[in-house]
């Protein structure tokens, strides 16, 4: 006679969220002090990917910087990866995750853009000596210990963003060092290395990508873990782009300069956020796996005191018809009724788990979520459970699938569905993540979201992944190369900040300047005369304001501003006049300066032309007053209002006030 | 005794002497560039003697220029032995039995990540950890007849090989698989049609053009395509296996006497030249056939074992203003046999006449071939192609120029009698000379053009 099963308590996922959130002590970001990061033990450092302004491209003479869009392609190449054994005689844990998930690889090439080495049809030519050569400037700038002989190494990646399996790269220098305001981070490395393909789509089984981007010439500067706040992680990936950008030599715009961030908490694994796009991101990214890390090690302290034995703990499974079973949840009847195959899963002793917080909106059931996309290459939604937090098994459905499962109540129900050829896959997935639940945090790499949470992207690869390149030969810098390229390099960034600091530039316009590496420009300006802080200013707040509103001219590059300059010093204008011509010749650099002045209608007056309109103002004012009494400098304020645009350039407008003030008191 | 200093050579080794420290022993080095530090690594022979190859915590290597090393110290040792995992190849009843007979080609490898030496997976235990699908097409055994490269492959192996397929055939083999290099495959490929004549099973030549031991390679779809080919397909000939598209897709099944490769380095290096190929392979669809006559797999056993070849024989890639030289000191060196690539529809300029009558007198044996690759060697179209005739050089239609090489190799170490040797040239065996040319068997269409553009961007090449 079958036992009766008790029907399984209501349970509260959303409540539970809570509860979970507090326990771990999360706060937000912006409560942050730093002693919550000092609380878990935060870490984290930076790997800073830096595209170089280079004609072509880094192993072939394909023009670098040519983008096309998805459907501009002439041909399209598929691949598979199949992983390589390593040293040990173990695939490495990357690439077994790749292969299982059998993905099939597009490339869409632009025979503009690609030729036979991209795809992995031709070996490497000799490397492009115009990239290694800024990439040696930037190291000598990081102050790393430079090489004697460069070595070209493939580093594997078999997620298919490199048709070779595998991306051409070398150390250049290694333990450098930056100086931020309060302390200074190490650097492991830097090296050079080829850019890989930009992703299209990556559907089920199928990714494609385009090849533009692929082999561009790209540098990769790694810190040391000594970042210890969100902030001071900020704060060193800011000085590393302002020291890329200093050269000058170093690409712009979007994609051009890309993060990866490793962030542990104490206990935790070291974590690699892939991608970061905009620094500004990097706090909340960082902050928030602190936490959800922090969160993983609650959730394994939770399931530790529940299960005595964790190597004996198992899952069962069971593939179900939800018709049949009278299953009411809606997608689990509307993927059946797509010939999804649709399993359900009892987790001993998690309960309380899959809906146990991680990271903010997202709890444990992400994590398995994730994984089935990305590993069973199932999309989303892919899996329910009786504390799913957006659409939950009801009770009815949960004391079902637990009686079909045997399920105790301290046992969590999930459904998972799927293609059936995947669906061996998933159960492993499951399995295998909920098994890592009891040792604590997975390495793995994760993609940022605009939101600040991150999701599950590939299993972090070992360091067995790195091969000599056997195709290219070591390339010996010698002492006076290396002392060549010494004497030319530009300013330190933390002397930068100095400089800015003494030309009494607001702290505000720093960023700006540095990250359009404008200093040299300011300096360049000053030396004709004219006031430093005045010139900061006007780089730092008006031409960033120009900047955001206008499109930029092809021609327009900062050179043209010194030329600005040079033209007021030239005709004896004043400097003030700097203000409204800016706009103009950002918009249009190739008009002359004379016809700028007469696009804002300038006219050129002597200082008692100016003041010869002031006791009429001054009776104009008395008509259109609003106040009864009228205090002097209200006047004066007026009176300068209307004559200050038509002084600009032609005296000094703290001069023309002073002037105003004597003829009105 | 064991090489402690691996690969180091003049001021290099001299450094490493100095300082105490060995290949394999982890180091700090102290350079007026600064600290280093990391596990010294072999040195690859060609390279120079001024700097010293380490790798670092993270993996990548990079070298220490021995100029600017103050001090070196060595703190640790590990030696790092490198070997492939074996697993037991798995036997199941109804598979074919396929044999796997390796060159030294390395169509399955691993390479060491440590110094990147290239570690060939040769054994069925090897090749059934690197490529486990091949259980699920055949049962598999393998032998090793030599480890040498491609390139120094010659009629010594093609011999050697002979022999031993006939030795797996009468042992009942049902397919036969030969792991090559590729710069050679195909004069290895129709040096075996030559050799082994009315095979009752598929004889596969395969390679990979990117080595097994990168993520992309092309070496473990070959593979899957050869054993099933020879385990599965119908077609008793001697064929080369290689990707058909660059895209990994499908193989194609080349007649051993028609194929070449035809580019450096490209995966779909292999096309046969002025013909189709015999089929195409994949896992998907199997053995497609695109010729519609070929020899079928038979029961019997009845092989002809022929392993015969006279070395004296050469290649001349005829170029304008070519002198008479060339052709004399050929036959001065005791050369019996000359294969003439010439010009156009098969000629060479009239200052070699006198040289060509005069090896024709020494009983050189000489046969035309033409350079453009298509097409017929056509020698009554113009004067010079008669002229030529008359002084004894025999055109010998669409014989690719490497395959008549062989051939002759082949015939020349059977008999020396002009009318044999002619005879045995012009009969062709397994389509080396082929009576007709269809007019798909030339299409080398140029890209530029909308319609070849259109087609490509539909079908992957």
């Amino acid at each position: 006679m079958a036992k009766k099963q008790t029907p399984v308590k209501h349970f509260d996922p959303h409540k539970n969220y809570l509860e979970t959130m507090k326990a771990i002590g999360y706060v937000s970001r912006a409560e942050a002090t730093r002693k919550d990061y000092e609380r878990i033990g935060f870490k984290s450092g930076l790997e800073v990917h830096q595209q170089l302004k280079t004609k072509q491209k880094l192993f072939c003479r394909c023009p670098a910087g040519v983008y096309h869009n998805d459907t501009d392609y002439h041909a399209e190449i598929i691949r598979h990866m199949r992983p390589t054994l390593s040293e040990m005689g173990e695939y490495d844990g990357t690439a077994l995750m790749e292969f299982k998930t059998r993905k099939e690889i597009v490339y869409r090439i632009n025979n503009k853009t690609t030729c036979t080495y991209e795809i992995d049809d031709t070996p490497p030519f000799p490397i492009n000596r115009e990239a290694l050569e800024i990439a040696l400037e930037i190291s000598l700038l990081c102050k790393l210990n430079i090489v004697g002989e460069v070595h070209i190494t493939r580093k594997q990646y078999l997620d298919g963003s490199i048709p070779t399996g595998f991306q051409r790269t070398a150390i250049l220098g290694v333990e450098g060092e930056i100086q931020l305001k309060n302390k200074k981070i190490g650097l492991i490395q830097l090296s050079i290395e080829e850019d890989a393909c930009r992703e299209i789509s990556d559907v089920g089984h199928r990714r494609i990508y385009k090849t533009d981007r692929l082999g561009m010439p790209l540098i990769e500067t790694v810190t040391h873990p000594h970042c210890l706040t969100p902030d001071e992680l900020r704060e060193a990936a800011d000085y590393i782009r302002f020291l890329n950008r200093s050269t000058g030599k170093v690409r712009t715009g979007i994609g051009a300069a890309r993060q990866d961030t490793n962030v542990s908490c104490e206990g935790g694994t070291r974590v690699e956020i892939k991608g970061v796009s905009h620094n500004k991101w990097l706090p909340e990214l960082s902050h928030n796996e602190g936490f959800r890390q922090w969160a993983l090690l609650h959730i394994r302290k939770i399931l530790l005191e529940r299960v005595s034995s964790p190597e004996k703990w198992a899952m069962r499974h069971v593939s179900i018809d939800p018709y049949a079973q009278g299953i009411e949840h809606v997608d689990a009847l509307k993927f059946a009724d797509m010939g999804y195959q649709i399993i359900a899963i009892a987790l001993p002793a998690f309960k309380g788990i899959l809906s146990h917080f991680t990271q903010p909106g997202k709890c444990f059931t992400n994590e398995l979520a994730d994984r089935l996309k990305v590993i069973a290459c199932i999309e989303r939604p892919n899996i329910t459970s009786n504390e799913d937090l957006v659409m939950p098994l009801s009770e009815n459905d949960t004391t079902r699938v637990a009686s079909l499962l045997k399920a105790s109540p301290d046992d969590a129900i999930v459904l998972i569905w799927g293609p059936a050829d995947d669906i061996p896959t998933a159960i492993e997935t499951i399995e295998e993540r909920c098994r890592m639940a009891f040792e604590g945090v997975p390495r793995e790499t994760r993609r940022p979201l605009p939101d600040g949470t991150t999701i599950f992207e590939r299993v972090l690869p070992g360091a067995d992944r790195m091969y000599p390149d056997t195709d290219s030969a070591p390339i010996p810098l010698d002492e006076a190369y290396i002392e060549k390229l010494r004497e030319r390099l530009p300013v330190d960034i933390w002397h930068r900040f100095e400089q800015l600091a003494q030309m009494q530039i607001p702290e505000d316009a720093h960023a700006f300047l540095l990250r359009r590496n404008l200093v040299p420009i300011i300096e360049e300006i000053t030396a004709m005369g004219f006031p430093s802080r005045y010139v900061g200013t006007l780089l730092g707040h008006k031409l960033k304001r120009i900047e955001g509103k206008y499109p930029k001219h092809k021609d327009f590059s900062y050179t043209r501003i010194v030329d600005l300059f040079r033209f007021i010093k030239e005709n004896k204008l004043h400097h003030s006049l700097a203000k409204l011509m800016l706009p103009v010749v950002y918009q249009y650099p190739n008009m002359d300066f004379n016809s700028v002045l007469t696009s804002i209608s300038f006219k050129r007056k002597t200082e008692e032309e100016l003041l010869a309109p002031v006791d009429y103002l001054v009776e104009k004012f008395k008509e259109i007053k609003t106040a009864k009494k009228d205090r002097p400098e209200n006047v004066v304020n007026w009176v300068m209002g209307q004559l200050h645009k038509q002084a600009l350039g032609n005296i000094d407008p703290a001069l023309l006030y002073s002037k105003i003030n004597q003829r009105v008191r | 005794m064991e090489d402690i200093f691996q690969g180091y050579k003049g001021r290099s080794l001299e450094v490493l002497k100095k300082f105490n420290v060995r290949v394999w022993g982890k180091a700090v080095i102290e350079t007026t560039r600064g600290e280093f530090q990391g596990t010294v690594l072999p040195r690859a022979e060609n390279d120079d003697d001024t700097h010293i190859v380490l790798k670092i915590a993270t993996g990548y290597n990079i070298g220490i220029d021995i100029f600017t090393i103050k001090s070196m110290k060595e703190v640790g040792y590990y030696k790092a032995t490198y070997k492939i995992p074996e697993k037991e190849f798995p036997y199941t009843p109804n598979l074919p039995k396929v044999k796997l007979l390796g060159t030294g080609g390395t169509i399955a490898s691993r390479l060491d990540y440590r110094t990147g030496a290239v570690i060939p997976a040769f054994s069925p235990g090897e090749l059934y950890g690197a490529v486990p699908e091949l259980a699920n097409i055949c049962n598999l055994t393998t032998e090793k007849l030599f480890a040498v490269f491609s390139e120094n492959m010659g009629p010594e192996q093609y011999k050697a090989l002979a022999i031993a397929i006939g030795k797996e055939i009468e042992n009942g083999i049902d397919g036969i698989i030969i792991g090559h290099g590729t710069d050679t495959l195909s004069h290895t490929a129709a040096a075996l049609t030559f050799m082994v004549q009315n095979p009752p099973i598929p004889i596969v030549l395969v390679g990979s053009q990117r080595s097994s031991d990168r993520p992309s390679s092309d070496a473990a779809l070959n593979l899957m395509h050869a054993t099933y080919t020879a385990g599965h397909s119908d077609i008793a000939e001697v064929m080369v296996c290689m990707f058909g598209p660059t895209s990994d897709e499908y193989g194609f099944l080349h007649r051993g006497t028609r194929v070449r490769k035809m580019h450096s380095s490209y995966r779909s290096t292999f096309r046969t030249i002025g013909d189709t190929p015999l089929a195409t392979v994949s896992l998907k669809d199997g053995v497609r056939p695109i010729k519609d006559t070929y020899n079928h797999r038979r029961k019997d056993r009845k092989v002809k074992i022929l392993p015969y070849f006279e070395e004296k024989v050469s290649i001349v890639y005829y170029y304008p203003n070519m002198k008479p030289d060339i052709i004399d000191s050929l036959v001065d060196n005791g050369y019996r046999g000359i294969i003439i690539a010439g010009t156009g529809l098969g000629h060479v300029n009239k200052p070699l006449y006198p040289a060509i009558e005069r090896a024709k007198k020494k009983g050189v044996h000489m046969f035309m071939t033409v350079q453009t690759l298509w097409g017929y060697a056509h020698m009554y179209v113009y004067d010079t192609g008669r002229d030529l005739m008359a002084k004894g050089i025999i055109p010998a239609e669409n014989m690719l120029p490497e395959t008549a090489y062989i051939k002759l190799g082949w015939v020349l170490g059977q008999t020396d009698d002009p009318e044999e040797v002619k005879r045995l040239m012009l009969t062709p065996i397994n389509d080396e000379i082929t009576p007709r040319e269809p007019y798909n068997g030339y299409l080398i269409y140029q890209g530029g053009v909308p319609e070849v553009e259109e087609f490509i961007r539909k079908f992957r090449k």
